[in-house]
């Protein structure tokens, strides 16, 4: 779960990292009064949304006084920001966040990841600061300093000083980034999250240390033991049909293709919507429904499924270890009766009661394409998408 | 013996009362695992499905001379329970839970590294879909009945895909030795290049099917220390052709976000360290035929 520039700052904040001084706006008017309250006389305005690279998408601006303020802030409110992390869709901008401007001496990098491979917490430092950890690693990899946390012990102070003399700060820095590597680590800790990054990081022109941008999100699987940040949640920078899943407890995520996917287990899930790609089609979603595939579930998962327009054809493929054929075919009548289904529908089942599985969907007179095999559920999917959009067009 | 888990193989539940626990266990029992008992703190002394119940591993391992323990207690508390079995003297621990946090996986591998690595308790998981050595023993979640017991051995992250997998082989008449599902979170206990080595030394293994997907590095070590050290033949799928980078695909581990991630970047990895890859989810049978024929040849 990702939360906000100016969430992850407060969060910070409290852990010993500095920060500009800054206020939360949801309308022009409220921008400028923050600029009042902030004192100064140059401000940055930040759209808030749920993306890095906003500067260059137009969602970053410098004012210097209240009428710059205030038509950036009218500009920003209510559109939706595209970057190269959002997709072409784009997020809504309804916060905005004002905070006082900072002279730059330098920019730095840092980050804090879960390391896979190291099965720890790592923490990557750059002076290359300002652009992405990507181009860094590419343009000048040679200036990634790395270190890894020991979980029994947590992160030590010689490893942030080892950081800090690395960054080649000035020795009266050296206890002020020190200070806020181990807070960064603190709040990583503390809050379960999964990434933190605070790029740039910078030295001012006044020789403060300042983190002037903050991206964070969180482990899911830890957000029951961290009421505080599950609050933190914005859903209007979540794609709604994907709202509509979670919401509902399915494991959905939405792409941009024509094909509908109703499937039990993220792998399997996967590897389905892969046979679509290979067959000549576009999935339009994942969609996990999980072990126990209840009748209710099944119809949860059609709704998720044609809540998006795109969708001109649903695949549904289960293999039934824990769950049962038969019970699954009834859902899938039960769905198609109350959901309403206007879309060619394809029905793989396999596992166990299997055979009485595929009579309940004959015998039932729905309109459903039954197929044996993976490679057939996927074929006949296409083949009934062509033939849809075919009559479509044609109508 | 096939690997991990055979028919003497002495195992306990933990979370043993609990719904899921009590479904499984019977399942489990049905088709042949020698289950000993279970454990639910609180609840020690009492008889659940004719097998008696502890309040500790610890308890139940001193009664039963358990050797592998099953873990289907809720993701609060599963890691806890994990590190419970490690300390008991449990040899092999497989944990169904899906939604640990990381944090607390970090910690459960910090905590089984200060036992002597022959001392050291085999994690298998967490959410995963468990251990079967069909006609021996089911130590999971699958369906016993789509394994034709045989000389294949699986690894994969997933559960339904390795049915998937097995049941395309099953209807061309191969078998499996075991089968491993070692789960989807991006902090497991057993990696793919664990369990790789453990098939290389099984006798009554020929070859192996690796099932990996989109995320992590595991994939990767595992087809490098193939090239370096593996004699029989090894074959894997990459699921998540389809995946756009940086979205959680179901599985918390499921997640494009460094370079080498992405499926076509794996299987290029693969590919180039000599292992067979099946092109497609539904060539797993044909595949394995096929390999296993050409083996057969050059012997």
């Amino acid at each position: 779960m990702d939360i906000h520039e100016y969430q992850a700052k407060e969060l910070l904040a409290r852990h010993g990292v500095h920060v500009p001084r800054g206020g939360l706006a949801y309308s022009p008017e409220q921008a400028t009064y923050r600029a009042r309250e902030i004192g100064g006389s140059k401000w940055v305005l930040k759209a808030q949304v749920h993306s890095g690279a906003r500067g260059k998408a137009g969602g970053i601006k410098l004012c210097s006084n209240d009428e710059e303020i205030s038509s950036a802030a009218e500009a920003m409110l209510g559109r939706k920001l595209v970057t190269h992390q959002t997709g072409p869709r784009g997020k809504l901008i309804s916060r905005l966040y004002l905070e006082e401007a900072v002279d730059i001496a330098q920019e730095l990098y840092l980050g804090f990841v879960l390391d896979r491979k190291e099965e720890r917490v790592m923490i990557v430092a750059s002076a290359a600061g300002g652009m992405e950890i990507e181009d860094i690693s590419e343009k000048q990899p040679d200036s990634i300093i790395r270190a890894t946390v020991d979980p029994g012990v947590g992160m030590q102070g010689f490893q942030a000083r080892e950081i800090a003399f690395g960054l080649g700060l000035e020795s009266n820095l050296i206890g002020k980034a020190t200070e806020t590597i181990l807070g960064c680590y603190q709040v990583f800790r503390d809050y379960d999250a999964s990434m933190l990054e605070i790029n740039p990081l910078v030295v001012t022109r006044d020789g403060s240390l300042v983190a002037l941008d903050a991206k964070m999100s969180f482990d899911e699987n830890a957000l029951f033991r961290r009421p505080e940040i599950s609050e933190l949640r914005d859903k209007s920078q979540e794609d709604p049909r994907e709202t509509f899943a979670s919401d509902r407890g399915l494991s959905y995520v939405g792409l941009d293709g024509n094909i509908g996917c109703i499937i039990n287990g993220a792998g399997l899930a996967m590897a389905t919507m892969d046979m679509i790609k290979i067959a000549g089609g576009e999935p339009a979603n994942f969609l996990d429904i999980g072990g126990g595939a209840s009748p209710e579930r099944v119809a949860k998962s059609f709704r998720a499924v044609l809540g998006d327009k795109n969708v001109e054809t649903i695949l549904v493929n289960i293999f039934a270890g824990i769950n049962r054929c038969d019970w699954v075919a009834e859902g899938v009548i039960k769905a198609i009766r109350e959901v309403g289904v206007d879309v060619p529908l394809v029905v793989r089942l396999s596992g166990t009661k299997v055979e009485e599985g595929r009579k309940i969907l004959a015998d039932s007179g729905e309109a459903v394409i039954v197929a044996d095999t993976l490679a057939e559920a996927a074929e006949k999917a296409v083949a009934a998408w062509r033939e849809a959009t075919k009559n479509k067009k044609a109508a | 013996m096939a690997i991990l888990l055979n028919r003497s193989t002495r195992v306990i539940v933990q979370g043993f009362t609990g719904k899921i626990g009590s479904f499984h266990a019977e399942d489990m029992k049905r088709y042949g695992t020698k289950l000993v008992g279970g454990v639910t703190p609180g609840k020690g002394g009492q008889t659940h499905l004719g097998l008696p119940v502890f309040n500790t591993v610890k308890g139940a391992v001193r009664e039963t001379r358990a050797e592998a323990s099953i873990v289907f207690v809720p993701p609060p508390f599963a890691a806890d329970s994990i590190m419970e079995a490690a300390d008991a003297g449990i040899k092999l621990c497989v944990c169904i839970t899906d939604g640990i946090p990381s944090q607390d996986m970090m910690q459960v591998k910090r905590y089984m590294r200060r036992y002597r690595f022959e001392d050291r308790m085999r994690l298998v998981g967490p959410n995963c879909a468990g251990v079967i050595t069909p006609g021996q023993a089911l130590m999971g979640i699958m369906p016993g009945s789509i394994y034709l017991p045989g000389r294949v051995g699986i690894v994969g992250r997933s559960g339904t895909l390795g049915y998937e997998a097995a049941s395309q082989m099953k209807a061309l008449g191969i078998g499996v030795s075991t089968s491993v599902g070692i789960g989807g979170d991006p902090i497991n206990g057993s990696s793919f290049k664990d369990i790789l080595q453990l098939f290389e030394r099984d006798d009554d293994t020929d070859a192996v099917v690796m099932i990996g997907e989109i995320g992590g590095p595991q994939e990767a070590e595992a087809a490098i220390w193939a090239r370096d050290n593996m004699r029989k033949p090894l074959i894997a799928y990459i699921a998540g052709l389809s995946a756009p980078k940086g979205r959680r695909m179901g599985h918390a581990g499921a997640i494009i976000s460094a370079f080498g991630e992405s499926a076509q970047e794996k299987v290029e990895i693969l590919k180039e360290a000599g292992v067979v890859i099946v092109p497609t989810p539904a060539s797993f049978g044909e595949v394995v035929a096929d390999t296993l024929a050409r083996t057969k040849k050059a012997a």
